[in-house]
């Protein structure tokens, strides 16, 4: 299974010119996908953006037998207002996203993260649920679609299962997902109320992954807050969502002292490790400031 | 490892080819077809080197399968000029010297056309967001901005 942080490059193993080989397989639909996967088990990938399978490969990190494409699956593009919730194909670019104006209004944390991700070449790659399989600790979509709750929909031989994206990651690389499994949609809830979301994200330069990121998503009644969603990535195993500060900020006036106070109980909640990008302790210390920030930046987008 | 046969359009011109499965859009590009622009840099993503269009937007020939360009348009630099005259985006570079090495430019250029057709009149800022995903070793960003700053005024006031 794949560590985390991702191995560094191998001068022994690396050939970034030339891929290993591999079987390249484009079913057509769902169906025959999750046909394929359970045929071919541990030996098949999926194939979405290619933007960190195919470096990984090239990498000699992964070697594939079979590469299941599903870019020529339609069914899994699409951006979709359903009324309560709008629907993602787990197969639409990162920039469609970017580009979607009910996005924007509805998700704003969502959008800037998104944003946030790789150059505009490899937002025109990446796919929403490449980005979730991967399963990265620090994958820019995961705090904002678990401050938004969303849920996911996975194909298996056995139909389809719904799961919440709380409990989809299990570890650095790991989902709940099964090998004969393929996620296909991403459903986010639309807000009942006026609720104000910001995506903050730290990295050494503009296209490198996350020293650290968190999404909040913030509703107020009247002075206090009437709920609050706060999510990190980069400071656990797993994205994480922060339930005691969450639980800390209910009922309570959004003050300067407020808000330090619980970037000290966010403090406590993260479990961050030293890796090449960033220090366990820098994370645990930024934290609690990306925190407040993220606070400030949905309350003024709630007018406040 | 199987091969099979695709059929793409490269810079207007239909193309027709044996492709085996593992190989990338890049080497397909340079070593077979000749097309010499998309440069390979750093092979994981975080140059811009080798960027192409695909169906008119950027993406990374070092990162995409041959394979998968089947039934699709690709762009490279060769394919800007119309009628023997260059496109506004390559003019405005040469005259504002923005080339030191020219091993990032055919990705730059390639952004930058499509940064001004998506935005007319990009701030310093919108420009400098577009092309994060280019690098330039020879650190010559400064003409380069400036190049897709008189590009976009080359193309509004229809100098073109």
């Amino acid at each position: 299974m794949l560590k985390s942080p991702g191995p560094r490059l191998d001068p022994n193993k690396a050939n970034t010119h030339i891929l290993p080989e591999f079987e390249y397989l484009a079913p057509r639909t769902v169906e025959e996908t999750v046909e394929l996967l359970s045929k071919y088990g541990e030996e098949a990938k999926v194939l979405a953006g290619g933007t960190d399978l195919l470096v990984r490969m090239k990498q000699g990190v992964l070697r594939p037998k079979y590469l299941i494409s599903i870019n020529r699956i339609k069914e899994l593009n699409y951006i979709k207002d359903r009324g309560d919730h709008v629907a993602i194909g787990a197969a639409t670019k990162l920039r469609a996203l970017e580009k979607s104006d009910l996005i924007k209004e509805l998700f704003p944390a969502l959008h800037e993260a998104v944003r946030s991700m790789g150059g505009v070449q490899i937002r025109n790659m990446g796919t929403i649920g490449g980005n979730l399989c991967n399963a990265s600790p620090a994958a820019d979509t995961a705090p904002p679609l678990l401050v938004f709750e969303a849920e996911v929909v996975i194909a298996g031989p056995n139909g389809r299962r719904v799961v919440p994206i709380t409990q989809f990651f299990t570890g650095p690389g790991k989902t709940v997902m099964a090998r004969n499994e393929l996620l296909v949609e991403v459903r986010v809830p639309k807000p009942v109320k006026p609720t104000g979301s910001a995506f903050i994200k730290i990295a050494r330069v503009a296209m490198d992954l996350a020293k650290i990121s968190i999404a909040v998503a913030l509703r107020m009644n009247g002075n206090v807050v009437e709920d609050v969603k706060v999510a990190l990535g980069s400071v656990a195993p797993t994205p994480m969502r922060a339930y005691r500060t969450e639980e800390f900020l209910k009922g309570k006036e959004l003050t300067e002292d407020v808000m330090w106070e619980a970037a000290n109980i966010v403090r406590t909640e993260v479990k961050p490790i030293t890796d090449i990008r960033s220090t366990a302790e820098y994370r645990r210390e930024v934290s609690g400031v990306i925190l407040v920030d993220a606070l400030k930046k949905a309350m003024e987008r709630l007018g406040r | 490892m199987g091969t099979r046969l695709i059929n793409f359009k490269l810079n207007g011109r239909p193309v027709s080819i044996e492709v085996k499965d593992n190989e990338l859009l890049i080497n397909v590009l340079r070593d077979r077809l000749g097309v010499l622009s998309p440069k390979y840099g750093c092979g994981i993503g975080e140059c811009g080197a080798c960027t192409v269009l695909l169906d008119g937007e950027p993406v990374l020939s070092c990162l995409t399968l041959a394979v998968e360009v089947d039934g699709r348009e690709i762009t490279t630099v060769e394919g800007l000029a119309k009628d023997g005259k260059l496109h506004p985006v390559q003019e405005a570079f040469i005259e504002e010297g923005a080339i030191q090495c020219g091993y990032c430019t055919p990705g730059f250029i390639l952004v930058a056309k499509r940064l001004l057709e998506e935005v007319k009149n990009p701030s310093e800022e919108r420009i400098r967001e577009y092309v994060r995903g280019n690098l330039c070793r020879c650190t010559g960003y400064v003409n380069i901005i400036k190049a897709i700053k008189r590009a976009a005024e080359k193309i509004s006031c229809g100098k073109a």
